[in-house]
């Protein structure tokens, strides 16, 4: 008898949904937004809110769509004179102690209570400008959380969070009635290693991060969809730019990944993406001189010789920040050759999200560790280092903090000049995570496709780029067009990528066979 | 603390027949005066074969709502796959309404016998009594009886405890009660999943007032037929009940009478009628949450569910509340809209905000500053806090604020107007 979908009608729109969907979801489907503040689908349903009010035919009295399982033959209507009445009721009531001060609130912009007022509220309040508002100063609630209570409208979502999803119950709602606000437990904060979601959940100005407190307007912000480079996880994340400069990482839902939630550590973690110091132009070394800013061509044909004389040992130290197509080219240049390439990752504690399976901030703090272990990348960096002592080229990509010593020739690939490698025959610039497109693997062998969020300063241009027209310049391979052509030709020669295309992983990412055994 | 009237002839003494009898207080006594014979009946009995009994019986919940007791144990699953639970309503936080406490200050034990019938009836082996904080009196003899009838070995196996509340109102509405059964906060479920269901501790639960589990010894030892009888108006309501009078009367206190009874006689004969020179002005029959009734309403009235609801009230928790012609009308509705501003839990918009909302409109007309505006947009306010919340305080809220505009609307006019001496109130 168990039917696997159930048919209504919402909005005079047929619907098919599976049995057990609530009427929200379902509305979705139809293209209905049924304006929410305490429904959320990361969380559990708290129905209290009572924005959600929609019309059901048969039933007595409306009914709040987030919970109200779907049933066969249901006709809803979402704005029938009834439910709207309701909805504009609950926006009136939400507004009266609401100081409505959105000219200087952070959310504005991006803020439900403001959407869903100009979408059904009232024209003007009803409550006399003669009654105070409840009034409560602004409490420091954590590291990166600030509580606004005069804003907020109770809907409960931050409480849940830390209740059902970290497992840490340090919020809960103090008072009752109308003296209601947000209390936290007098010996606790809101330091939990993921409590910054608290901020993401309030659907209204009332929970502020301190990092991005008063730093742009909602709708200054450009949005672009990237993924977290803060550990192995993989997190999918929203770099917001405001004039070419990441102001802000959101969580960007993926169901598979990170489900609507990033911890701190890869929110906060964002600062160096906006560096300064870049490399602007190719440098190369001339004799007895420093090194001097020439053009592509003349860098590249330089980078070229020195690779066409290497005889003898060859070693790549390469960031495991790099995307996998650079990972994966920067393999290709040393074809044929004696190489050793390793990557080096920084371990940090695991912080997990208790609530959710298989979610955590990873003791790996980098985000392509995965591709760098099927190309054949070692982890001992400690060796390569060794190595490199000996050996005739040496390319790194993008280590910073490395010093190396070498008796051969260094080719240093960076967004940042590093004192180390300043002895450098060619110094090539290149774009940051923010600056490009590429894709990582993260820990569960899942190939996530990220996007450009700002311009790279001055010639910089992405790795994929540089190191296909260095094996053009070698006389190995042709221009790629874009990171797309570099990721196919990495599906073509790399197994664990075999059938998957660059336009194929979307938004969301696909699984690699990991199962393939890496190909040195 | 004796109890405070003799029994009139037109009382129907079930529930309140050893009211001011402190022997019946102990086991000894209780068992002297037959008690605990229905439960000795009981455990002769099938689950399914008490929950008949009371169901035809035609005993209904006397916490408010009326809903017909045995239909409400034949809601919990009959093949038991987890720990069922009964609780006991004695949260008794209604505004008016005082007749749960003195069933627990002189009949202890007709709760605990009819506790322990519900619990084999519904299958229960763990039941918490769930009484009012403010109750320091009646916990005690709660105590002391559940003492003496547990060293009795009166109850078996079955665990029953006593659990005190804190002082909150909404903790008396059942899916409130449970979460401070369970610790959490005194804040009401959504439905459903309903208790029967999902109930305490997340087990199949039944909860019950303490009114309608000290009615269910009578109904063994006499028969569902006799108390089927005590009816005197509609057949849908039976037994008695007991009335909690207070307000402008000469002789307030409980009544205990049969369904159907007349509210006018229940206040002129055996409530003594008005003060002397006054006259009934209004009256609320059913605790604060239920809509007023004017004089020629109250004099209609008949004291039984039907009967309430004819008259456009409910019968409420019993709580009859009386209003002379020296009340202030807009002052006592904005006193109990104030109490349910009060206790509003914080969940609901419509409750949190418009109970708040409907006191400080309702302050401003006593203080001589309303606007003509003022009463419809009271009234707009009120239904759309009526139907649209988790649990009925909202509703409540809104009952006496639409009945009072309705049917006392020249009174708020009069404030408006500048025509009253405006009330300052703190």
């Amino acid at each position: 008898m168990a039917n696997d979908v159930v048919n209504l009608t919402i909005d005079g729109m047929p619907v098919s949904v599976p049995p057990g969907t609530l009427l929200i979801e379902a509305a979705k489907q139809a293209g209905v937004l049924v304006p929410h503040y305490c429904y959320h689908p990361g969380l559990p349903v708290a129905g209290l809110c009572r924005m959600c009010l929609v019309q059901v035919e048969k039933a007595p009295k409306l009914q709040i769509a987030c919970a109200t399982p779907v049933a066969e033959g249901m006709v809803v209507d979402t704005q029938s004179e009834q439910a709207k009445s309701a909805r504009m009721g609950v926006l009136e009531l939400l507004l009266i102690n609401h100081p409505l001060d959105c000219p200087i609130c952070d959310q504005a912009g991006e803020c439900e209570l403001q959407d869903f007022t100009f979408q059904e509220g009232r024209p003007a309040t009803r409550y006399s400008p003669d009654y105070a508002k409840r009034f409560n100063p602004v409490e420091d609630f954590g590291p990166d959380v600030l509580y606004v209570p005069n804003r907020c409208i109770l809907c409960t979502r931050c409480v849940r969070f830390m209740e059902d999803v970290t497992k840490e119950p340090v919020l809960n709602v103090s008072e009752r009635g109308d003296r209601a606000y947000i209390g936290i437990h007098p010996e606790a904060r809101l330091d939990h290693p993921w409590a910054g979601n608290v901020v993401d959940l309030c659907p209204v100005g009332s929970l502020l991060s301190k990092d991005f407190l008063h730093k742009a307007r909602a709708w200054e912000l450009d949005k672009t969809a990237s993924v977290c480079t803060g550990c192995s996880q993989g997190c999918n994340v929203t770099l917001d730019t405001r004039d070419n400069v990441v102001v802000r990482v959101r969580p960007r839902p993926n169901l598979d990944v990170n489900r609507y939630f990033i911890c701190d550590h890869g929110r906060l973690n964002y600062r160096w993406m906006n560096r300064g110091d870049r490399i602007e132009a190719p440098l190369v070394k001339r004799a007895g001189a420093e090194l001097q800013a020439v053009d592509w061509d003349e860098a590249l044909a330089r980078a070229a010789t020195v690779l066409r004389g290497a005889g003898g040992r060859t070693v790549a130290l390469a960031s495991p920040k790099l995307s996998t197509e650079a990972l994966f080219l920067t393999r290709e240049l040393f074809a044929g050759l004696d190489w050793t390439g390793a990557v080096q990752i920084v371990m940090g504690e695991e912080a997990p999200l208790a609530g959710v399976p298989n979610l955590a901030l990873r003791p790996e703090r980098a985000p392509n560790g995965t591709a760098a272990q099927l190309l054949g990348y070692s982890r001992d960096y400690a060796a390569a280092l060794k190595a490199a002592e000996s050996a005739a080229v040496v390319l790194v990509l993008d280590e910073p903090e490395v010093t190396i010593r070498t008796a051969g020739a260094l080719i240093y690939l960076g967004t940042v000049l590093p004192d180390g490698a300043r002895d450098a025959e060619v110094v090539l610039p290149i774009a940051n995570v923010a600056e490009e497109e590429g894709s990582f693997v993260n820990r569960d062998g899942r190939v996530q496709r990220y996007f450009q969020a700002k311009p790279a300063p001055g010639m910089a241009r992405p790795a994929w780029w540089v190191l296909a027209e260095l094996l053009t310049a070698l006389g190995r391979g042709e221009s790629l067009a874009g990171p797309d052509a570099a990721f196919d030709r990495l599906a073509r020669s790399v197994g664990a990528f075999a059938g998957l295309s660059y336009a194929s992983i979307g938004a969301l990412g696909k699984p690699v066979n990991t199962a393939v055994p890496a190909t040195a | 603390m004796g109890y405070p009237h003799k029994p009139h002839a037109k009382e129907t003494k079930v529930l309140s027949k050893y009211f001011g009898d402190p022997e019946a207080r102990t086991y000894k006594g209780w068992v002297k005066r037959g008690g605990y014979e229905a439960w000795r009946q009981a455990q002769t009995l099938a689950p399914a074969a008490i929950t008949d009994l009371v169901k035809e019986s035609g005993l209904r919940g006397r916490g408010g709502a009326g809903f017909p007791t045995g239909l409400k144990w034949s809601f919990m699953p009959k093949d038991k796959k987890k720990p069922h639970y009964l609780c006991v309503n004695a949260d008794e936080s209604e505004p008016g309404t005082f007749k749960d406490r003195e069933i627990m200050r002189w009949t202890p034990h007709a709760l605990l016998e009819g506790t322990a019938i519900a619990m084999r009836a519904i299958q229960a082996e763990v039941a918490y009594v769930y009484i009012r904080g403010e109750f320091t009196e009646p916990y005690a003899i709660m105590a002391q009886a559940l003492a003496e009838a547990t060293a009795a070995g009166a109850f078996g196996d079955l665990k029953i405890h006593l659990h005190r509340g804190a002082g909150a109102y909404i903790c008396g509405e059942e899916t409130a009660l449970m979460n401070s059964i369970e610790g959490k906060r005194g804040n009401p479920r959504i439905k459903p999943p309903f208790p029967a269901a999902f109930g305490v501790f997340g087990m199949p639960t039944t909860i019950n007032n303490v009114e309608t589990l000290a009615a269910v010894p009578p109904i063994l030892t006499n028969g569902p037929a006799w108390y089927k009888k005590m009816s005197l108006s509609n057949p849908k309501s039976t037994g008695t009940k007991l009335f909690s009078v207070c307000g402008h009367v000469q002789k307030p206190g409980n009544y205990e009478l049969t369904m159907g009874f007349p509210l006018k006689d229940l206040l002129f004969e055996l409530c003594g009628g008005m003060r002397p020179g006054r006259t009934l002005k209004a009256c609320i029959p059913g605790g604060s949450s239920v809509p007023i009734l004017d004089r020629a309403e109250t004099e209609a009235c008949l004291l039984d569910y039907e009967g309430a609801v004819e008259r456009g009230t409910m019968l409420g928790s019993g709580g009859v509340i009386v209003f002379d012609d020296s009340a202030d009308m807009v002052y006592q509705i904005m006193r109990l809209a104030r109490f349910y501003a009060h206790e509003s839990c914080a969940q609901c918009t419509q409750c949190r905000e418009g109970t708040a909302w409907t006191t400080k409109i309702l302050e401003r007309i006593l203080a001589g500053q309303g606007k003509a505006t003022d009463l419809d947009l009271l009234l707009d306010l009120s239904e759309n806090m009526t139907g649209k919340t988790i649990c009925v305080l909202s509703d409540s809220c809104a009952a006496p604020v639409v009945s009072g505009i309705k049917k006392f609307r020249g009174e708020f006019e009069d404030y408006i107007a500048g025509k009253r001496k405006p009330v300052l109130v703190a």
